[in-house]
């Protein structure tokens, strides 16, 4: 191996490859088989943390950032003067394996840039997985790019050496793309997506019938959606999100705050913010769809296009429903539970096993971990101390806010000064 | 009342406790127990059968979740968790339920069962932590060697995972702090105790202990941790919140900061 050249090649790829945001390494069914190298049956294992805070689970790289293609938000469109590489395929499996050994990594993250054409782009990664999993006997997780537009055959060898399988849409708007990205269609995109959602099922029902059946990518697909970069409100994102939840039973889907990369006059300029907030509010109301049981027509509507900065969407769909509160404690349903401000989904199991031995009053609950300094005005429970003013919506979100740090506190901090400037002498 | 420490001794205390209806007993290890003026000091010896007793007269009063957060509590070595173990097998023993689904380990308002949810899940993160943080480095006769030093006693919890995981390597992870490891021979797994050289984590005896390419990949590894990092998303603060920086020194990834 020549090690100076593997290395350039190496920064070069996932240099590329890290706006890829997905990291998960969980979901999948495969153990070790023959005494092989790896298993990847357990939880996902974050091996480590970039400066970022963004976790280092695979081992994300490019196979070429070559790429016919010009979208404008992509670093390696074909119009960008930046340095070329590309990997061969041993070379891939070479240092996938070194790197498992030494308990770097949970798998590979496979990408690449599309060289030539879909089928033959497609099919150097399939050789990769391939080799991974019949010479080197190797467990642990794959995740590969569905190319779009890669032939049905190509894409079903694909799902039986992977474990996940994903096209990133990109862009959660059509004509965003149509602006950004001209040579594509949504289309490609759904298709591969279709494809895989179909495969999933019918291996699965084959499976019940025949056990020797092979998997088909265990860990299912996701997709990506960049944030801020063309203009979409939340609404319409996370719309596109429940959409492709619901209808390619996708395990997950991520958010990217878009970072400026380029000049081109149709994106934000380099040197603006990161959408860091914005992307983290995202994640929170994908968390309350998948998580929480809410539906995405409760925090997002005609009425409220796009989520609140200041505060998280939860609290957001509290203040909007107060009618629906407080709930109690020591009654309500967890579904009810779940929706209490300040209240987790591990809160929520706690306090339904602990009120079976005895109703729980304030203590236990500020025991227990709920961040009390929003719930309480939302819950009532076995004390008598218990908020009975009548307040309004404005007013709870301006106490709330009084009592909290915001880690975003510098983001909105103008906000802050107007409200603090008006509460000051209601809290004197 | 004292006990040598062990799992078993530490049961074997209970089932002494049970028999003789003892109250008011503060358990401790030998090791640290402190001579006290006005107490009745007592020395436990470790009785496997008595031990096995008390763990299987748990198995019919608690679920598997709750035996093995007895055994996860125990190994944090949290000074006087003994006695908050002892606190939830007595209300086990006289309230539990299996058939009723009576989980005393779910009764979360009462405060000591919390604390143990709780230090179980401290636990629980370090087990985590240590099958995310091991380094393996090739050694020149063929072992893929790491070093850690847990804030608690977990290697008895990593062990499956490794072994699942490496199945075709032998390996060894060894505590420096409580002096063992956890040895992998290609067939099982089992506890060696041994005394590791200090000069295994020095760099300049690396080209001594390991093997010429461990290096490489090593400074792979660490151009591959700088190339995916997105500079201007930079967060310090959430990156030392998930690798406290006690960790760093095992992480070869970060052995360029730790030089700085």
């Amino acid at each position: 191996m020549n090690f100076e050249r593997i290395k350039e090649k190496l920064n070069i790829l996932a240099d590329a490859a890290k706006y890829d945001v997905s990291c998960s390494s969980s979901g999948s069914k495969r153990t070790n088989k023959n005494k092989g190298l790896g298993d990847s049956s357990g939880m996902g294992i974050c091996h480590s943390y970039t400066e970022d805070g963004r976790c280092v689970s695979l081992l994300k790289i490019l196979l070429t950032n070559h790429c016919i293609f010009d979208c404008a938000y992509c670093v390696t469109r074909k119009s960008n003067d930046i340095k070329r590489a590309a990997f061969k395929v041993q070379e891939v499996v070479d240092l996938t394996i070194a790197f498992y050994r030494r308990n770097y990594i949970e798998g590979l993250f496979l990408s690449s840039g599309i060289f030539k054409d879909a089928d033959t782009t497609m099919d150097r990664l399939v050789q990769v997985a391939k080799k991974l999993r019949e010479e080197e006997n190797f467990n642990g997780y794959i995740h590969l790019k569905s190319i779009p537009g890669a032939s049905d055959e190509l894409m079903r060898e694909a799902g039986l050496y992977a474990d996940r399988l994903s096209v990133n849409i990109e862009i959660p708007s059509e004509e965003g793309l149509k602006l950004l990205a001209p040579d594509k269609k949504r289309e490609d995109f759904i298709k591969p997506m279709e494809k895989v959602k179909n495969e999933i099922i019918q291996y699965k029902a084959e499976k019940k019938l025949i056990k020797s059946t092979p998997i088909y990518a265990p860990a299912g697909q996701s997709t990506q959606m960049i944030i801020g970069a063309s203009g979409e409100t939340d609404a319409e994102i996370m719309y596109t999100s429940a959409y492709f939840y619901k209808q390619f039973n996708m395990k997950r889907v991520y958010y990217s705050g878009y970072i400026p990369i380029s000049y081109d006059s149709r994106l934000p300029s380099i040197g603006t913010e990161v959408p860091m907030l914005r992307e983290n509010r995202l994640y929170q109301t994908d968390w309350l769809l998948r998580f929480y049981g809410f539906d995405i027509r409760e925090l997002l509507n005609k009425e409220h296009p796009n989520l609140d900065s200041d505060i998280d969407p939860k609290l957001s769909y509290a203040l909007r429903n107060l009618h629906l509160f407080p709930v109690d404690v020591n009654k309500a349903d967890k579904t009810m539970l779940a929706r209490i401000p300040g209240v987790g989904m591990k809160s929520v199991n706690k306090i339904v096993h602990a009120r079976r031995f005895r109703k729980l009053n304030w203590g236990h609950l500020k025991a227990i971990g709920i961040a009390m300094n929003r719930a309480q005005y939302f819950m009532v429970c076995d004390s008598r101390d218990f908020e009975r003013k009548d307040r309004t919506a404005a007013q709870i979100k301006s106490l709330i806010l009084q009592h909290s740090n915001s880690k975003y506190q510098n983001t909105h901090n103008q906000q802050l000064n107007l409200f603090s400037s008006v509460e000051t002498p209601m809290a004197v | 009342m004292l006990y040598d420490g062990t799992f078993e001794g530490f049961l074997s205390t209970v089932f002494q406790i049970f028999e003789e209806k003892l109250t008011n007993v503060i358990i401790e290890k030998e090791a640290l127990a402190t001579e006290t003026l006005f107490d009745r000091t007592e020395t436990v010896v470790t009785d496997t059968q008595k031990a096995q007793r008390v763990w299987k007269g748990l198995a019919q009063r608690c679920s598997g979740e709750g035996r093995n957060n007895i055994y996860k509590a125990f190994l944090s070595e949290i000074f006087t968790i003994e006695n908050t173990l002892l606190h939830f097998i007595q209300r086990t023993f006289s309230e539990g339920d299996i058939r009723k689904s009576k989980k005393i380990h779910t009764d979360f308002a009462d405060p000591e069962i919390l604390k143990i949810s709780k230090v179980v899940k401290m636990v629980h993160r370090e087990k985590h932590r240590m099958d995310a943080f091991v380094r393996f480095r090739l050694t020149k006769d063929g072992l893929y060697f790491a070093t850690v030093s847990p804030d608690f006693n977990v290697l008895p919890l990593n062990a499956k995972h490794f072994k699942n995981r490496y199945a075709d390597q032998k390996w060894l992870i060894y505590d420096t702090r409580r002096k063992y490891g956890i040895y992998y021979d290609l067939e099982c797994v089992d506890y060696i105790s041994l005394e590791v050289s200090n000069t295994i984590n020095n760099a300049s005896m690396a080209t001594y202990y390991f093997t010429e390419d461990e290096q490489v990949f090593q400074e792979l590894w660490q151009n591959y941790f700088k190339s995916t990092n997105i500079p201007s998303r930079k967060n310090l603060k959430l990156h030392v919140q998930h690798v406290p920086k006690r960790y760093w020194k095992y992480l070869s990834e970060k052995f360029p900061d730790l030089k700085k």
